[in-house]
């Protein structure tokens, strides 16, 4: 099979080609890298019956979903870290607003390992877990498998099936050859493990000069790179900016109420429409 | 609460906080969870234990932050850590094996045997609060070492059963179908739950949580009031010494 370079595109571009309605999207960054603009994008666009993957649904997945445009949402932790709930999330399940959520919960190993299996391209992935706790009467995608060489019985969880993976990175190069460097979370399984990807970055440079602890994924595993500074605010890029606690902070006020987050996602976000290029 | 003047010279959550600090042994490897175990894992680091190993599910082995990160993945934990690694070889490699000594953990809802909810309270479909769910819990609580529960005591949290088992912790006490070792899981489990109040522990026969220390100034009959179950309290009641100036100023220096 021959092999593409990734395509250097536009954000609204690339999320319209890559992106579609009823499709299974994991937007990945673990506290890090946060691909929050594409996930704004998303909205602007207006996609629908999405089911959404992440391990931690934090303020961009209650944006997603208090903005309607998702079915599902498979994760194992859904919070706003050090801050409390996700408000929208909260309401969408307890109160079905805007519209009923299905939800699927893991565990972080569960749902790590999920990714790893995506990545390696087998059905499922091996592990011990969950034994014990409630978790698998109500997800139907825990199960059981008997080790063939100890007669032990683990836990087996499934591949994601992946439609599109979407992360943040520092940077990529002319040739789209991507970099990222810090907590890494399953950014590399992410894109490994989906279908079809988007990159966006903070810059496109000459050349990737080497970073400590760095990630690199070739070009030719990558379907789309999109050039986004500050594309993972209020997360933070490391080398680039801060997180900013206090948009985290804040946030748990204007998602508790319906008007106040309809007002922000007018104002913030589908005013921005093309602004973002 | 009290007015300036009459302000106590500390928070129930300090209180708590470094009570759960002083626990924690210089030169093991604590897993971090979420919430106020960061606060105490990063107080035991600056005062008595500077050996101690933090290490966080986002990834970082090792961190030594020089202030109290808001999240599990601020990025003053990569950069201080003697290693990044990603989230699955995180869980697989490093938690799964059983090399973390201790797992430090929260909860919204604790039970008699130490078992941790965290995912609804009510019932799981018509929840009455949706909570953030099990996150990297089930697995720090089943192949850590050791792990350590902190939480304010009330009621409300303080329950007879939880209303979901998000995390194992003694499951239904010694023997039977939902024990410990019946599940084969590797770690100790929880071995002690610090409160506001004092220190509950489990019974070495029956694993029931039993009230075995106190906050100095607290009756048995506060912490049996803020029991959802008929707490028993142990034969010799440790009485815990009060925050040190040193403690708190260190405590409050973090949070800046």
């Amino acid at each position: 099979m021959r092999t593409h370079a990734a395509r250097i595109a536009t954000l609204s571009e690339a999320v319209a080609e890559l992106v579609h309605d009823g499709d299974t999207v994991a937007l990945e960054g673990f506290t890090h890298l946060i691909p929050v603009a594409a996930g704004h994008e998303i909205i602007r666009q207006g996609r629908r019956d999405l089911t959404l993957v992440r391990m931690t649904p934090d303020i961009v997945y209650d944006q997603l979903i208090g903005a309607g445009c998702a079915r599902k949402l498979v994760f194992s932790w859904g919070g706003n870290p050090g801050v409390g709930s996700l408000h929208r999330l909260r309401d969408a399940v307890e109160h079905g607003w805007p519209h009923e959520l299905e939800i699927e919960e893991h565990s972080h190993a569960g749902m790590a390992n999920r990714y790893a299996a995506s990545a390696a391209g087998l059905p499922f992935a091996v592990m011990r877990g969950y034994t014990g706790t409630d978790l698998p009467t109500h997800t139907a995608t825990i199960k059981t498998v008997t080790c063939p060489f100890t007669g032990e019985e683990l836990t087996a969880v499934p591949n994601l099936g992946l439609d599109v993976g979407i992360v943040h990175a520092q940077r990529a190069d002319r040739q789209g050859n991507v970099q990222m460097w810090g907590l890494c979370g399953v950014q590399k399984e992410t894109v490994l493990g989906a279908q079809r990807s988007l990159v966006t970055v903070e810059e496109i440079v000459d050349e990737l000069a080497p970073m400590p602890n760095q990630v690199v994924l070739p070009s030719w595993v990558v379907t789309a790179i999109a050039a986004v500074p500050q594309g993972a605010r209020p997360s933070y890029a490391q080398g680039y900016y801060d997180r900013d606690n206090d948009a985290y902070r804040a946030w748990d006020g204007i998602a508790r109420d319906r008007e106040r987050f309809q007002r922000w996602l007018d104002e913030e976000v589908m005013a921005a429409k093309g602004a973002v290029a | 609460m009290s007015t300036e003047t009459e302000a106590p010279a500390f928070t129930a959550e300090e209180l708590l906080t470094i009570a759960a600090a002083r626990v924690l042994e210089d030169g093991t490897t604590c897993f971090v969870g979420i919430g106020p175990p960061g606060a105490a894992a990063n107080l035991a680091q600056r005062l008595h234990a500077p050996g101690l190993v933090l290490v966080y599910e986002s990834g970082a082995i090792g961190a030594k932050p020089d202030h109290l990160p808001l999240s599990i993945g601020d990025g003053i934990l990569g950069e201080t850590a003697d290693a990044v690694v990603s989230v699955p070889e995180m869980f697989n490699y490093w938690v799964q094996p059983g090399r973390i000594d201790v797992g430090f953990l929260g909860a919204a809802q604790i039970d008699r045997y130490a078992n941790i909810n965290t995912t609804v309270v009510g019932d799981y479909e018509h929840p009455q609060v949706r909570l953030p769910g099990a996150g990297g819990a089930p697995e720090i609580a089943a192949n850590c070492g050791e792990v350590i529960v902190i939480l304010r005591q009330s009621r409300r949290a303080f329950v007879e059963t939880v209303d979901f088992v998000t995390s194992v912790g003694h499951g239904a006490g010694v023997g039977g179908s939902f024990s410990r070792q019946h599940l084969g899981l590797r770690g100790a489990g929880p071995t002690k739950v610090i409160t506001d109040l004092g220190i509950l522990e489990p019974d070495p026969q029956t694993l029931e949580l039993r009230l075995t220390a106190l906050h100095q100034g607290v009756t048995v009959e506060q912490a049996r009031e803020a029991t959802g179950w008929d707490l028993q309290v142990a034969g010799e009641l440790e009485i815990l010494s009060p925050p040190t100036t040193e403690e708190l100023d260190m405590l409050r220096a973090l949070k800046a």
